[in-house]
């Protein structure tokens, strides 16, 4: 997804001027042909994570479209009130990107993990979360943000992610998109972790049940018209985030949850628990590890399915 | 100007002492009437942006968002109070919109609204450390756009233990950031002590000067000195200037100055009077 993201804003940055990009001592290989473009619009700010974030607003006040990029928890947890006051009070058009969604970084340690995020960052006033599930929703994110006027936080992958979408499906922030249709369960998935859903609906019909896909790009605004669909045709309804159950995005359809007409489907929230993981391993060790994987997802749903 | 000249008022063909005085009584009495604190760090700031809006910078109070004006931002948004009237009295909006103030639903409260709710604003600060990595960002704004706009920002003393400022310090030293001022008002003072006891401030210039930045000390006081020192950006030096303003809190009010008592506490009506009479404006 990082090159994913270098090409595309490259692209963006040569058609609009205003577009400058950000970074916080990273990503120097990745973004030398945007330098070679627009030399004065590539900014690498250092290691001053909470300055890089006010500088973008105060860039953003003058008109131009900031792009802010670095590693998932240095553009939240290590700025949040720059984020909340310069760019969200503000209500200026920056758009925050942070890589190594999740666990993409599990063996970097708990430094780098970013599984408090979509939690921290939604619930900011004038904030719009987004978490593409591959290439091809990062780069129709990422023109949709930079057409927004408003704060848009973009939570990406790192590299080697599989494509999701075969073409590029109709977009828009804060409308999900069906991946795969199906009946009895619908996995509601967001960012990186889509192919282990699509992987876990495939075991589902092994066993035979059938399990609609739906990508929920956007944290907030969260679809809700999507949500009163799916919650009203399946009998299990299930979240699959590679972020902590509190607050992301199975805590966002609980929250809409609590307060919807009486539905029919019964709601499952797969997630990272309320722990720190400190043990080193791949991303997919970490997955397996949490619980996190499509085995663990299938069977508990499938246990799920069987007791209603 | 409908308040009597002090008889012991020096020369000042602006009138911008007058000014001075007449809306550090504004300020008390407001502090007075609205239960407004930080009066002490009002009091101090009052001769630099009264220097800055009524000398140097370059603005129309009729097209606030104009993309050329000079940018000033209050980065100690405590000081609010004495902005208010400042921009008030610059002609952003008539005095009487400061009616309101400290009302239910108002826009005039401690600190500084986001731009859109208030014209003149240029950020929203109270939180401390901000105002100086916005401004970087601001000037950054400016030499992509090709425009000769200036940014100053107005910190205060205690605001620079905050490590952001040291970060937006280093960057726009980096960046030779010509076009951006900062003036630290230096009043010594931080909410709770000393500010070089506290932290380890001193010496200031020293630092600023070590980060890369063009660095002069003035008397923050001396209306004729803070409007060279502040017309004088881009100084010509290639970097940008730190302007490190020694000033007194609760400056103007014999038994206000240098009494940290009135970071928080509100006057009297018997104060307010005193005060005004001080200050050559009562009545």
């Amino acid at each position: 997804m990082r090159n994913a993201f270098a090409e595309e804003i490259t692209r963006l940055g040569a058609d609009d001027p205003r577009v400058v990009l950000l970074s916080g001592d990273i990503g120097n290989k990745l973004f030398d042909r945007f330098r070679e473009q627009a030399p004065d619009r590539f900014l690498n700010c250092g290691v001053a994570e909470a300055n890089m974030m006010g500088v973008a607003a105060g860039m953003a006040l003058s008109g131009l479209r900031p792009v802010v990029y670095t590693i998932t928890p240095f553009t939240t947890t290590r700025c949040y009130e720059q984020v909340r006051v310069d760019v969200c009070y503000h209500r200026v058009p920056v758009v925050i990107v942070g890589t190594g969604a999740g666990l993409s970084y599990a063996e970097l340690g708990p430094t780098h993990h970013s599984c408090e995020d979509l939690a921290i960052m939604r619930v900011l006033p004038e904030m719009t979360v987004f978490a593409p599930c591959d290439a091809v929703e990062l780069r129709l994110g990422l023109r949709a943000a930079l057409a927004h006027d408003g704060p848009v936080y973009m939570r990406i992958g790192k590299r080697g992610e599989p494509v999701v979408h075969a073409a590029e499906p109709a977009f828009a922030l804060g409308r999900a998109i069906t991946v795969k249709s199906g009946d009895t369960v619908c996995l509601i998935s967001t960012g990186n972790i889509m192919p282990v859903a699509l992987e876990a609906a495939r075991l589902l019909a092994g066993q035979g049940v059938s399990a609609r896909v739906e990508s929920f790009h956007t944290v907030k605004p969260l679809d809700g018209e999507r949500l009163q669909e799916v919650f009203a045709r399946c009998t299990v309804v299930a979240t699959v985030e590679e972020h902590g159950r509190a607050g992301g995005l199975g805590g966002s359809v609980a929250e809409w949850l609590a307060e919807a007409s009486p539905v029919r489907a019964r709601l499952l929230c797969f997630g990272t628990s309320d722990e720190f993981m400190h043990e080193t391993g791949s991303q997919d060790y970490a997955r397996r590890r949490l619980g996190l994987d499509a085995e663990t997802i299938a069977r508990r749903v499938l246990a799920a399915v069987s007791t209603r | 100007m409908s308040h009597p000249q002090a008889p012991s008022a020096p020369a000042d063909p602006r009138g911008l002492d007058l000014l001075c005085r007449t809306l550090r009584g504004r300020i008390i009495e407001t502090s007075h009437r609205t239960q407004t604190p930080h009066l002490g760090s009002c009091l101090s700031c009052v001769d630099i942006l009264v220097a800055a809006y009524f000398a140097v910078l370059r603005l129309d109070p009729n097209a606030p968002q104009d993309a050329g004006r000079d940018r000033f931002i209050l980065s100690k948004g405590h000081a609010a109070p004495a902005l208010f009237q400042v921009l008030a009295e610059r002609g952003f909006y008539p005095l009487s919109r400061l009616d309101s103030y400290g009302e239910d639903g108002s826009v005039f409260a401690e600190h500084p609204p986001a731009p859109r709710f208030l014209p003149g604003i240029e950020a929203a600060t109270g939180s401390l450390g901000h105002g100086l990595p916005i401004g970087v960002g601001m000037a950054l704004a400016g030499r992509i756009n090709k425009a000769s706009y200036r940014v100053y920002a107005l910190l205060s003393d205690g605001e620079c233990n905050e490590g952001t400022v040291w970060e937006a310090a280093l960057m726009a030293s980096a960046r030779g950031l010509d076009r951006l001022a900062v003036v630290i008002d230096y009043n010594k003072w931080q909410a709770t002590g000393r500010s070089d006891e506290i932290m380890a401030l001193r010496p200031l210039a020293e630092k600023w000067r070590a980060f890369g930045w063009s660095t002069c000390e003035v008397d923050g006081h001396d209306l004729a000195a803070i409007t060279r020192r502040l017309s004088e950006v881009p100084d010509g030096s290639g970097r940008p200037v730190a302007i490190v303003a020694h000033t007194v809190k609760g400056r103007g009010v014999s038994f206000m100055e240098d009494d940290n008592n009135w970071h928080y506490r509100i006057p009297t009506r018997e104060e307010v009077e005193r005060a005004k009479v001080e200050l050559g404006v009562a009545g």
